[in-house]
């Protein structure tokens, strides 16, 4: 390993703009002569739109144009889609009501966008929105999902008169029934998977522009996938043909998950850019973000284990109801579907599975995938399945998992998915001496001295990353092919640029996959420069999500390298005056086998342009490769966490003493960033297990709009944590890559919930586990320690 | 509109703006410094933390009339010329960053913390001292180690 290549931990590339604040932001972009939109929104969650009187705002100073949900339809705006078809039990298609960019005769949410208010300064658009007078004939509204399937619940979407989205299953019934009628013991669970907002730092921006000379279009948008946003805005939304529409996906300020979506806000500075004839600027303020943004989890499950002999388990069921919120999102339907069952299986051997969802419209903000996207509400499944099984066998909960796990690969689930490797002993063979396991009955009892309650937690996570083959997906429902896109322009001097379909908002893509052509190429780090983000540069993408974009975007990079390096090869032959076959090269250099005669890599990448050496007839000028990945099996990140805290019973605040995660995400590129990537993930799954769940009254108004009210992860909030890997690398993409953006938020959860649970000796606690539930849950534990 | 005069990075500055126009739009619009972020609307997460007259202040929930006459230091100032500012290398050199964001805010931040609590930070008192930063992408435990490292260096070096 040399100290920029795979495996170095490379300081990052990007950070001097960054530290220097000279990154560029959507919101730093500013177009000459652009006007500025203010979104009104629905103070209702359900209502009727009656009418909407604009004659006043429009008089107002500075204002330019107010559009409405009239003007969209006039104008033949498509509507916002769901791009994954999921299919009911009995075959029939999911119900997927319309969606228009601004609401037309119905609003479904508080936050839904009732009227664009474009004007010289954000100020004068905010002002005159007030003047905008509203008709609403109010509406019931159903804010949970038990009050939207409730008999008689108004209807959300007329095509889904009961407010059901789709009623779906997976696994073999009669399998997991006849595991249960044989079953030694069953645990039972009922689990709320509480509501999340993502809340990345950045809020959501759009600028659009139109140039009426080439009567094309240019849309800076925060988004993690800027040619997925340009496919829909044309092919669903209509705004303009893909040739003549270009999207700017600049920096941007983490996602996760949440600017994967085409939303309402976008759609409109686009469209009306050409319709005032003025670029047109939105940006977010933190409200606006809570109360439209995707929101996250939001699922209530109830999960039954049948266990055997020694606690095998013989079986699952469960029944989970996912809230879909008002609207499908641009890939909602799929995670509560096949983001969330076919990971059921955890790491473990289980024979039969069985999994019904129903998932539910209901008058609050669209639902869609926030980091880990069905996968963390599976392991939260599992896992706390796993821990209160072992409890109930009185088993270790090491060693019940231990007994259960898969140890011979590949492995077929009976939902889905084929895992391919790992050793999920070694993982927690590694986590329990890291995390001294041996120790925890003295601390604890050192803890009961001071009047404080110690618990620990496992959690023994696995999800499906490297999001995916594209047939298979495309079997399941989806819309689009997950492969991904790079192209590799060689130029005269040598230095290199990687245009990747990878969209980088944290993940620091332009330094790993400036390790990998560096050291694949032998060429300085600095000679790389990666080009990402922009429609018009880079040709087609399908962006980041899913922890994809080392096992599917790198992949992809590596295969347009093999074709350069074939080229190159037939380059050197020329200027070695050699056999093609003869020539080798490594470390940056070209050389004739078996002489000393040798070629370095910028001398070949000149002579591919300047053509002296070769009949430019039988070998075409030029070093310039591009390729296509298509995955053939998902990737399977898998690892232990361990949590280990404090609860003091006087008060219910708890303290994480130590943090233990050891993840095997195949091999690493920089392990640095991959460990950032495990910190991130582990603070935003304690975050949902300790503090963050967005709350709706009954009427559907959002009691948690703002980070006065929606508790985020804060420095004091969490620990330091104790990071390891074992490594088995993926057998279904060259540089054996998993993927790891998205452990930390998925295995966290039920490891924090297991520890307290540990520490209570009962398992009364739902997320999040705030002081005031805790203290209450405490006392009882209390009371139980003292009569020891 | 009001004029406001103030020296921004070491440079004079000055504008006619409107009463309700808050430090950071003058900085991001007016001054087009738009290293210094807008995250909440709530004063809660420090993306917009800059330093007037040496300590730090929340320029989110400031109107610029009021910094009429001061010294106002930003994340673009933090540098002297070429020469990253030791908290900035420390941010750099502990992948005390991802999406970069937060980032500004938190060097500002940091750096205050350092002015106040001396050069030896151990890491409650970090963990404390940041409770008006939040950070969604790192999860603290390297911008904790930064702010240790970058307080160690910033004793050996001028202060700002
Ligand atoms: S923008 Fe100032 S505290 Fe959030
Ligand atoms: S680095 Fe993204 S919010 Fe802190």
């Amino acid at each position: 390993m040399t100290a920029t290549g795979i495996g170095a931990p490379v300081r990052r590339k990007e950070d001097f703009r960054f530290i220097t604040g000279k990154g560029r932001y959507v919101d730093d972009i500013n177009r000459p002569g652009q006007a500025y939109a203010y979104f009104l929104r629905s103070p209702h969650a359900h209502a009727t739109i009656n009418k909407i009187d604009t004659s006043a705002a429009l008089k107002e100073p500075g204002v330019v144009a107010i559009l409405t949900g009239d003007d969209v339809a006039a104008d033949k705006v498509g509507g916002l889609i769901c791009g994954w078809m999921i299919h009911n039990k009995d075959g029939s298609p999911m119900k997927g009501g319309a969606h228009p960019a601004l609401a037309h005769g119905k609003v479904r949410y508080v936050g839904d966008h009732v009227a664009v208010v474009i004007a010289e300064t954000l100020a004068q658009a905010r002002d005159a929105s007030e003047k905008i007078e509203v008709d609403y004939g109010v509406l019931p509204a159903a804010a949970s999902i038990e009050s939207a399937r409730k008999a008689g619940a108004a209807a959300i979407h007329d095509v889904a008169p009961d407010n059901q989205v789709y009623d779906w299953h997976i696994g073999d019934k009669a399998a997991a029934d006849a595991a249960f009628a044989q079953a030694k013991h069953v645990t039972k669970l009922d689990i709320v998977n509480n509501r999340l907002v993502p809340n990345p730092m950045e809020p959501r921006a759009a600028v659009g522009d139109y140039d009426m000379g080439s009567d094309s279009f240019t849309l800076y948008t925060t988004s993690q996938n800027p040619h997925v946003a340009r496919l829909v805005l044309s092919a669903f939304i209509g705004i303009a043909p893909e040739n003549k529409l270009r999207v700017i996906a600049p920096d941007v300020g983490g996602g996760f998950g949440s600017k994967i979506f085409i939303y309402a806000e976008e759609t409109i500075c686009v469209w009306a850019a050409k319709k005032v004839g003025r670029p047109v600027k939105w940006t977010s303020d933190r409200t606006e973000a809570f109360l439209s943004d995707a929101h996250g989890r939001d699922h209530v499950t109830h999960a039954e284990m049948a266990l055997g002999d020694n606690g095998k388990i013989l079986g699952l069921r469960v029944k989970t109801r996912a809230n879909m919120g008002a609207y499908l999102s641009t890939f909602a339907s799929s995670v509560p579907t096949y983001l969330y069952a076919p990971l059921l299986s955890g790491q473990y051997n289980i024979p039969a599975i069985y999994a019904e969802v129903e998932a539910v419209y209901t008058n609050t903000a669209p639902v869609d995938a926030y980091r880990g996207a069905g996968r963390p509400e599976a392991t939260f499944v599992i896992e706390r399945l796993a821990e209160v099984a072992a409890r109930e066998l009185h088993m270790d909960p090491a060693e019940f998992r231990r007994r259960n796990f898969v140890t011979q690969f590949p492995h077929q689930t009976p939902v889905i998915m084929a895992y391919d490797a790992g050793d999920y002993d070694a993982s927690l063979t590694l986590a329990q001496k890291m995390h001294d396991t041996a120790g925890f009955l003295a601390r604890k009892a050192a803890s009961a001295a001071n009047g404080k309650l110690r618990g620990i937690g496992y959690s023994a996570y696995i999800e499906a990353c490297g999001i995916a083959p594209s047939a298979a997906v495309g079997s399941l429902g989806a819309g689009v092919g997950l492969w991904e896109s790079a192209e590799v322009r060689v130029n005269p001097v040598g230095t290199v640029e990687i245009l990747t379909g990878s969209h980088s908002h944290g993940q620091g893509h332009e330094t790993t996959f400036a390790q990998l052509v560096s050291s694949r190429l032998g060429i300085p780090l600095e000679n790389v420069s990666i080009v990402h983000g922009d429609t018009d540069k880079v040709q087609m993408g399908m962006g980041t999500y899913g922890s994809r974009s080392g096992a599917v975007g790198m992949s992809a990079i590596v295969k347009a390298l093999d074709k350069i390096e074939a080229k190159a090869k037939k380059v050197a032959a020329h200027v070695l005056e050699a056999a093609e076959g003869d020539i080798e090269f490594k470390d940056g250099k070209f050389t004739v086998k078996g002489t000393d005669k040798s070629a370095d890599f910028g001398t070949v990448a000149l002579n591919a342009y300047i053509a002296h050496k070769f009949n430019g007839q039988e070998l075409e000028p030029g070093l310039k490769e591009s390729a296509f990945w298509d995955p053939t099996n998902f990737t399977f990140p898998a690892g232990v966490h361990i949590c280990e805290l404090e609860i003091d019973p006087a008060t219910g605040v708890i303290k994480i003493d130590r943090w233990t995660a050891v993840d095997d995400f195949g091999n690493v590129i920089n392990p640095m960033i991959v460990e950032g990537q495990v910190h991130g993930g582990i603070a935003q799954g304690v975050g949902q297990a300790l503090l963050e769940g967005a709350v709706y009254d009954e009427s559907g108004q959002l009691l948690t709009a703002s980070f006065m009210d929606y508790t985020m992860p804060r420095a004091d909030d969490l620990p330091s944590y104790n990071v390891g890997m074992t490594v088995t690398p993926c057998p279904s993409n060259p540089l054996g890559i998993k993927g790891c953006g998205e452990a930390g938020a998925i295995a966290s959860p039920p490891a924090v919930i297991n520890a307290i649970t540990n520490a209570l000796g009962h398992e009364n606690i739902t997320m999040p586990a705030t002081p005031e539930k805790v203290w209450r849950a405490a006392q009882s534990a209390v009371r139980k320690q003292a009569a020891e | 509109m009001t004029k406001v005069s103030m020296t921004v990075n070491g440079k004079a500055v000055s504008a006619e703006i409107e009463p309700r126009t808050l430090l950071v739009q003058f900085l991001r619009d007016h001054l087009r410094l738009t290293g210094t972020h807008v995250g909440c609307d709530t004063s809660q997460c420090g993306a917009c933390m800059v330093h007037v007259d040496g300590r730090a202040v929340k320029s989110c929930t400031t109107l610029a009339v009021t910094v009429d006459g001061s010294h106002v230091t930003t994340i673009e100032g933090l540098a002297k010329g070429d020469k990253l500012h030791p908290m900035q290398e420390a941010f750099r050199e502990h992948h005390g960053l991802q999406c970069g964001f937060c980032t500004p805010g938190m060097i500002m931040s940091a750096v205050d913390i350092v002015n106040r609590k001396g050069h030896n930070l151990d890491e409650a008192t970090i963990r404390h001292e940041l409770e008006g930063n939040i950070c969604r992408c790192t999860g603290y435990h390297n911008i904790v180690k930064a702010i240790a490292d970058g307080a160690k260096h910033m004793a050996s070096t001028p202060a700002e």
